[in-house]
């Protein structure tokens, strides 16, 4: 059996300087990236990574080395890796702390991948208000140049890279990964249709590798340890060690590094649980795309095969919890507000939906709901979810849809009541109201 | 971009037809009420032969010249305190490209702003978690402390308020950020203090992140310059760290590698 929490890419973050690389190559920081360039070959380490399980943290959980055996070996344009560090789902908020105390670990796995896909030149997307993240990385990249760890002849292999860190400029959708490419190309952020997949026409229209960051960061432990020891991690397919993102009404929220599997219910009774007095209401397994479930559910263990069962996606594993004082409605028009204002405009069905169910959803919370609501908007949602070329719009219509499977009675109430008459506003919140305000508002 | 008068008109559509008037029941809003602050007509720029230099010299790090496009732009902002027309236009010479071509890039990011920003832009989270905590209050309370609405910025051009989408910081709900710093676990004292210091010219240190600098010079960073402040601030916040002294506690660990014996290589 392994232990409950498992820190292996959050390791060194408590450590003082943790983000410099003198103090990463102390704890046998780039030794990976030297075995993988000197002592195996690309196809060994893709094998590796193949074995080990390794699945996407970004949200999808395809399998990362099968992604990089899709690179065809015999294009006469070059390959490109590019990493996803453009975290902005909602709940989501683990690769943000990994880049600004370990961004040797994103750029050790940047090098090992590049290896492994035969690219030369990689592109590490951060997102753009994230100023001091930006910062590290950037350093990061400049310190490992400095020493030898990119350029030319990476550690006598003979082997050359170049990394750009590229700072984006607010646009949720950018994350999406072919929307990340034309971003990346200095283009409105709007995801393509596929196929073409990247793998084939990606970046320049060039075969490229699209990673989220927290997978990269995996490799580096994969190729020390070796497979089998990352295998001994996790469930039955799903494999490894990762971070879960505790947010919410909690006493103690955080970043908790487990294998995949771990559920909620010991996630909560580690960190202290809800806050005081106050019991769990709903939650997302992994963020605000992927449905809400309730506390029927804090034994599913978070992997991704479990999670799907239960009707909801593991999803980035950012676990947003919220209390009985929270109105549903309110979130959840929250979260489509979000969606309305990051849908990029390019499909239709997206752009109008979101419209749409932002005005019914401001309705219902305003308590001026009209008979038939729910129903219209179960049928904006039917018209809506897998109409588009990419899944911005499958994240708000499985909020709405999951939010009035588990609570259709407070969206019924919101015919009469105003939400915040339902579930005062104030009772949410972690304190109160400043006393001008309220005169003001009075 | 940020639509300071979108949300009252929005809010005015009756879905049931009662309060629409036109022919077709769809009464016309303009989502793009923003443009009608911005002047199309000043060509005003403090961009010179340096900055075009600089910006030349990004388009050089890529492949392909055009990626260079929102880096560029963000240099744009931080020169000019806002993407100026002139700017647009320089950005359009330098990679070949028309200006509709820049225009219809600057204007699909929120953080390119068409007029000027605060000296300090102050952005408040407001999606789901940052909401509910607090979130919400403390839009409103920024509001009364600053006397502006949130896409405004104040007539001393000290500050600018944005409401934000989700800035990847929910464990430290409700958060803000000033000149895209992180400042965790605010309440509305905090807000007042923040303010009270930016205001008096005093340094303000990001809970998670460097002395904070004002808006132009964080644009400069974005934009691929560096100003040697990597170095300040923590690790990690208290947040990010639970898990990690949870498993210190209680010994918790990854499983032994049993075959780590080489691994300490890159220590000599």
């Amino acid at each position: 059996m392994t232990d409950v929490l498992t820190p292996v890419l959050t390791e060194n973050w408590g450590t003082p300087g943790s983000w410099q690389l003198e103090n990463y190559r102390s704890r046998g920081g780039y030794a990976a990236a030297r075995k993988a360039l000197t002592e195996m070959t690309a196809a060994q380490v893709i094998s590796e990574v193949k074995d080990a399980g390794l699945r996407g943290r970004g949200g999808a959980g395809f399998p990362t080395g099968a992604k990089w055996s899709f690179i065809p070996r015999d294009s006469p344009k070059p390959t490109y890796l590019v990493v996803n560090c453009d975290e902005s789902e909602p709940g989501t908020c683990k690769d943000m702390p990994l880049l600004m105390a370990s961004p040797h670990t994103l750029l050790e796995g940047v090098i090992i991948a590049s290896y492994a896909v035969n690219a030369h030149q990689a592109f590490i997307y951060v997102r753009g208000e994230v100023l001091h993240i930006v910062r590290r990385v950037r350093k990061a990249v400049e310190d490992a140049r400095a020493a030898g760890f990119l350029g030319t002849d990476i550690f006598g292999s003979g082997y050359d890279l170049e990394v750009v860190v590229h700072a984006g400029a607010g646009a949720y959708i950018c994350g999406e990964e072919t929307a990340l490419l034309d971003s990346l190309e200095g283009r409105r952020g709007q995801p393509r249709l596929r196929p073409p997949f990247p793998a084939v026409a990606g970046l320049y229209a060039s075969p490229t590798v699209v990673n989220n960051a927290e997978s990269i960061s995996a490799v580096p432990a994969i190729i020390r340890h070796g497979a089998a020891w990352y295998q001994s991690m996790g469930t039955e397919r799903s494999k490894g060690t990762t971070i879960y993102s505790l947010s919410g009404h909690v006493r103690n929220p955080g970043q908790f590094e487990a294998p995949l599997g771990i559920t909620l219910r010991q996630i909560l009774e580690l960190s202290g649980g809800m806050r005081q007095g106050h019991h769990l209401k709903f939650f997302t397994p992994g963020g605000s795309s992927t449905p809400m479930l309730t506390p029927d559910y804090l034994d599913v263990p978070l992997d991704y095969e479990s999670v799907a069962k239960s009707g909801s996606i593991l999803g980035t594993k950012a676990l947003q919890c919220f209390d009985e004082t929270t109105s549903v409605v309110r979130t959840t028009l929250r979260w489509t507000e979000f969606y309305k204002h990051e849908s990029c405009g390019k499909c239709t069905p997206c752009r109008e939906g979101s419209w749409w169910l932002v005005q019914t959803l401001r309705n219902i919370e305003a308590g001026r709901g009209q008979e038939g609501d729910i129903e219209k908007m179960l049928d904006v949602c039917d018209n809506t979810s897998m109409k588009s070329f990419c899944t911005l719009a499958d994240g708000f219509v499985a909020a709405i849809t999951s939010a009035i499977k588990h609570f259709r009675p407070e969206f019924e109430a919101g015919y009469h009541t105003p939400a915040w008459e339902l579930f005062p506003y104030e009772k949410s919140a972690l304190f109160a109201r400043p006393r001008q305000v309220e005169e003001v508002a009075s | 971009m940020t639509r300071p008068n979108a949300q009252p008109a929005d809010r005015t559509i009756g879905l049931a037809g009662k309060e629409m008037h036109t022919m077709s029941g769809h009464e016309f809003v303009s989502s793009y009420d923003d443009a009608s602050g911005i002047d199309t007509s000043t060509e005003q720029t403090r961009i010179g032969e340096h900055t075009i230099e600089e910006m030349r010299g990004l388009a050089a790090r890529y492949p392909d010249r055009r990626s260079a496009l929102l880096p560029m732009l963000h240099l744009v902002q931080s020169v000019d305190g806002y993407l100026s027309n002139a700017g647009i236009k320089i950005c359009a010479e330098v990679l070949g490209l028309t200006t509709a071509q820049v225009n219809g890039v600057a204007t699909f990011y929120s953080m390119y702003k068409r007029r000027p920003p605060g000296r300090h832009h102050i952005g408040v989270c407001t999606t789901s978690v940052c909401a509910v905590l607090g979130g919400d209050i403390l839009l409103e309370h920024m509001e009364q402390r600053l006397g502006i609405h949130e896409g405004e910025t104040s007539p001393d051009g000290q500050f600018s308020l944005e409401r934000i989408e989700c800035n990847a910081a929910c464990d430290f709900a409700p958060i803000m950020m000033v000149n895209w710093e992180f400042m965790d676990n605010m309440t509305p004292e905090k807000a007042d203090e923040l303010i009270d210091r930016l205001a008096a010219g005093k340094p303000v240190q990001s809970t998670r992140g460097a002395t904070v600098v004002d808006w132009k010079q964080a644009e400069r960073v974005l934009a691929g310059f560096d100003d040697g402040r990597a170095d300040e601030g923590p690790s990690a916040g208290d947040a990010s760290l639970r898990g990690l002294e949870i498993a210190r506690r209680n010994d918790w660990h990854a499983p032994d590698d049993p075959g780590s014996g080489s691994l300490g290589e890159e220590q000599k």
